[in-house]
């Protein structure tokens, strides 16, 4: 499978084996296994320090494991391999936006492009910018300010927008919704269906949110005692009888989203 | 498997027949450069737009798409395309996007400038109201808390003494003797063809005891101690943490800006000491290894030259370097905003504007002392 050309068709886009993540004496993955399908949205859940956004930066090589590969689209990485040659297969939403600061939103969106498409000509560059800032709901005048000027829902969409610039076949969120309103959440939410449903990409969300699980989420990775615990569709997820896993699906805040979930809006 | 690894294996192409335009292959972000060349001037006469050819289709090349149909003044329903890709088509139709790009502004080099010149002036003329306004809302508070002692943070003014005053002593004492070295190399290649070579002594003590002892411990603080207070200041405001302050009904002068400044007000003249004796030394080192002259000589030479007006003169300048430097420090740092690029540019600019008053001030003071004859 592990050619020097990566193949945008492969399934699973992600294939991680056997990874081991330490810091100093604390384990946070111990031999663990994930698989994303292709055009999938996996939804990533698990308690606070459980490595998720350490699993996530492995997958991308930002964070160096002791030990087990990462396979994207069909080629292998070992613990410390350079990702290079996969920029514009991938797009990743940082928690809190990462924008860069001294740059307006469209600027901003343009870096990916000034990298990597270096033959697009200025105006064309700058309308592909401004459509990936429309399509990540942005108003068209958000494009000259700076990330400052936005509020936290528009820093959030503006960083999709950057994510969006190179049309990845797989997008990284890392809890797109954590710090917005529900009425932003759920904004978001449905933009990122909407993207997902007509750009067709794969996503690894990671996220706190259960109305986004319930709502979005095609699969579920439950993270917990250092590995992944399960893996599968919801109601096989909810079944599962671990003490964090109960806590979380079975409190009153996820009673709540189950309810309004896609199946009651197509119950109803 | 071998076909499908290649990334863009299908070239995209667009032919025009008989008013149709006819779209093949990957219309994609890799595309779009040439794509667009070849779309360029192919709106005449076009009275269909045919897609379902196109093998891979992204947002980018739906964005062209959409732009040759409106071109030629089709809608986005008219155009013909895959079933898979009608969804993305549509997506990019309602973003509102077909439109050609704004125009971007011409540029008009001499009216920036003009606007650039009067920003500038504007800024000057803002700045200078600010400063003072700050100086004046810290004399009022340094008042204040000279009335009642108790409102001083005593361990946060600690603490600042330690960071910029006792931390500084190594390198300070380094420089200083240094200069303390230079200073009698200068003096002796000059004053030998006089054959007063002992005069260097003079030379190196009158210096250090009026204005190298007090300037270099201004500059190096003012490199030092000004970007570290803007910095700290600056990191604060842009977590909120200032705002945080203000909630609470706390002072943020009192609590931030105080401390720094009577540490340092404290530390400069001690340290401008040990700058001073840490010349001398300097000079001593080079009089007795290099010139040949006597330690104990050297000392008495001090001695006798030493006048207590010449020290105070130096010494006089130092609360007011420091006054200079805490203030230009702190507020530069309470001027951050948000982005990291803002904390860069003041704290160079806390720097500069510290290190050009100190200078300034010094020569001003210099040309004073000497024309009142001291």
């Amino acid at each position: 499978m592990s050619g020097p050309v990566p193949d945008r068709s492969a399934d699973p886009v992600v294939r991680v084996r056997g990874l081991v993540n330490r810091f100093d004496s604390t384990v946070v993955h111990d031999r663990l296994d994930l698989d994303v399908r292709r055009g999938e949205i996996l939804g990533v859940v698990g308690g606070s320090g459980s490595g998720k956004s350490v699993l996530m930066r492995s997958i991308l090589g930002l964070q160096r494991p002791q030990a087990g590969t990462v396979e994207l689209f069909g080629r292998r990485f070992g613990p410390g391999d350079s990702r290079a040659g996969l920029e514009d297969l991938v797009g990743v939403l940082f928690q809190d936006g990462a924008l860069f600061s001294s740059m307006t939103v469209c600027e901003n969106v343009e870096v990916p492009l000034r990298a990597h498409r270096p033959e697009l000509d200025e105006r064309l560059r700058r309308q592909l910018a401004l459509l990936k800032i429309r399509l990540s709901g942005l108003p068209g005048d958000a494009a000259g300010k700076l990330p400052s000027e936005l509020s936290g829902g528009m820093r959030k969409r503006a960083s999709l927008a950057r994510a969006l610039a190179l049309e990845p076949d797989l997008l990284f969120l890392d809890e797109p919704t954590a710090g917005l309103d529900p009425v932003g959440a759920a904004g978001f939410d449905e933009l990122i269906e909407t993207l997902q449903e007509s750009l067709g990409f794969t996503i690894f969300l990671i996220t706190h949110d259960l109305d986004t699980l319930y709502r979005v989420c095609d699969r579920v990775a439950v993270l917990a005692d250092r590995r992944v615990l399960a893996c599968g569709p919801l109601e096989d997820i909810e079944a599962l009888d671990h003490e964090w896993v109960r806590e979380y699906f079975h409190g009153p805040r996820a009673r709540a989203a189950r309810r309004a979930g896609p199946d009651a809006e197509r119950d109803g | 498997m071998a076909e499908s690894q290649s990334r863009d294996r299908e070239a995209p192409s667009v032919t025009v027949d008989d008013g149709a335009l006819r779209a093949e292959g990957d219309w994609t972000v890799g595309s779009a450069a040439r794509l667009t060349e070849r779309l360029r001037g192919m709106s005449e006469g076009i009275r269909e737009i045919d897609g379902t050819a196109i093998s891979r289709l992204d947002a980018s090349g739906a964005l062209l798409l959409l732009q040759a149909a409106s071109r030629a003044g089709l809608d986005a329903g008219d155009v013909r395309v895959d079933e898979s890709h009608r969804k993305l088509l549509e997506t990019v139709a309602a973003t509102g996007q077909r439109r050609q790009a704004p125009e971007l502004p011409e540029a008009r080099p001499w009216r920036e400038l003009l606007e650039r010149v009067g920003r500038s002036v504007h800024e000057v003329a803002r700045s200078t109201g600010e400063l003072l306004d700050f100086v004046g809302q810290v004399v009022h508070r340094l008042v204040r808390t000279a009335v009642r002692p108790s409102r001083l943070r005593l361990t946060s003014t600690v603490h600042h003494m330690e960071q910029t005053g006792l931390d500084a002593v190594p390198l300070l004492a380094l420089l200083a003797s240094l200069v303390g070295a230079v200073v009698a190399y200068l003096g002796a290649t000059i004053l030998r063809e006089f054959g007063a070579e002992l005069l260097v002594i003079n030379l190196v003590t009158f210096s250090f005891l009026r204005e190298f002892g007090v300037l270099l411990t201004a500059i190096l603080l003012a490199g030092r101690t000004a970007s570290a207070f803007c910095t700290q200041i600056g990191m604060m405001k842009s977590h909120e943490e200032i705002d945080a302050i203000r909630v609470l009904g706390l002072d943020v002068i009192e609590l931030l800006v105080l401390p720094r400044l009577i540490a340092l007000v404290v530390m400069l003249p001690l340290l401008a000491f040990v700058a001073t004796i840490s010349g001398l030394a300097g000079g001593m080192a080079v009089a007795v290894l290099a010139l040949g002259i006597d330690a104990g000589v050297y000392v008495d030479q001090v001695r006798d030259s030493f006048t207590m007006t010449d020290y105070l003169v130096g010494l006089i300048k130092a609360p007011i370097f420091a006054f200079v430097i805490a203030l230009i420090g702190c507020l530069e740092g309470l001027r951050v905003e948000g982005s990291a690029e803002s904390a860069g540019r003041h704290t160079t600019t806390a720097v500069v504007r510290s290190l050009t008053m100190v200078i300034v001030i010094d020569a001003l003071a210099a040309m004073y002392f000497s024309e009142i004859g001291w």
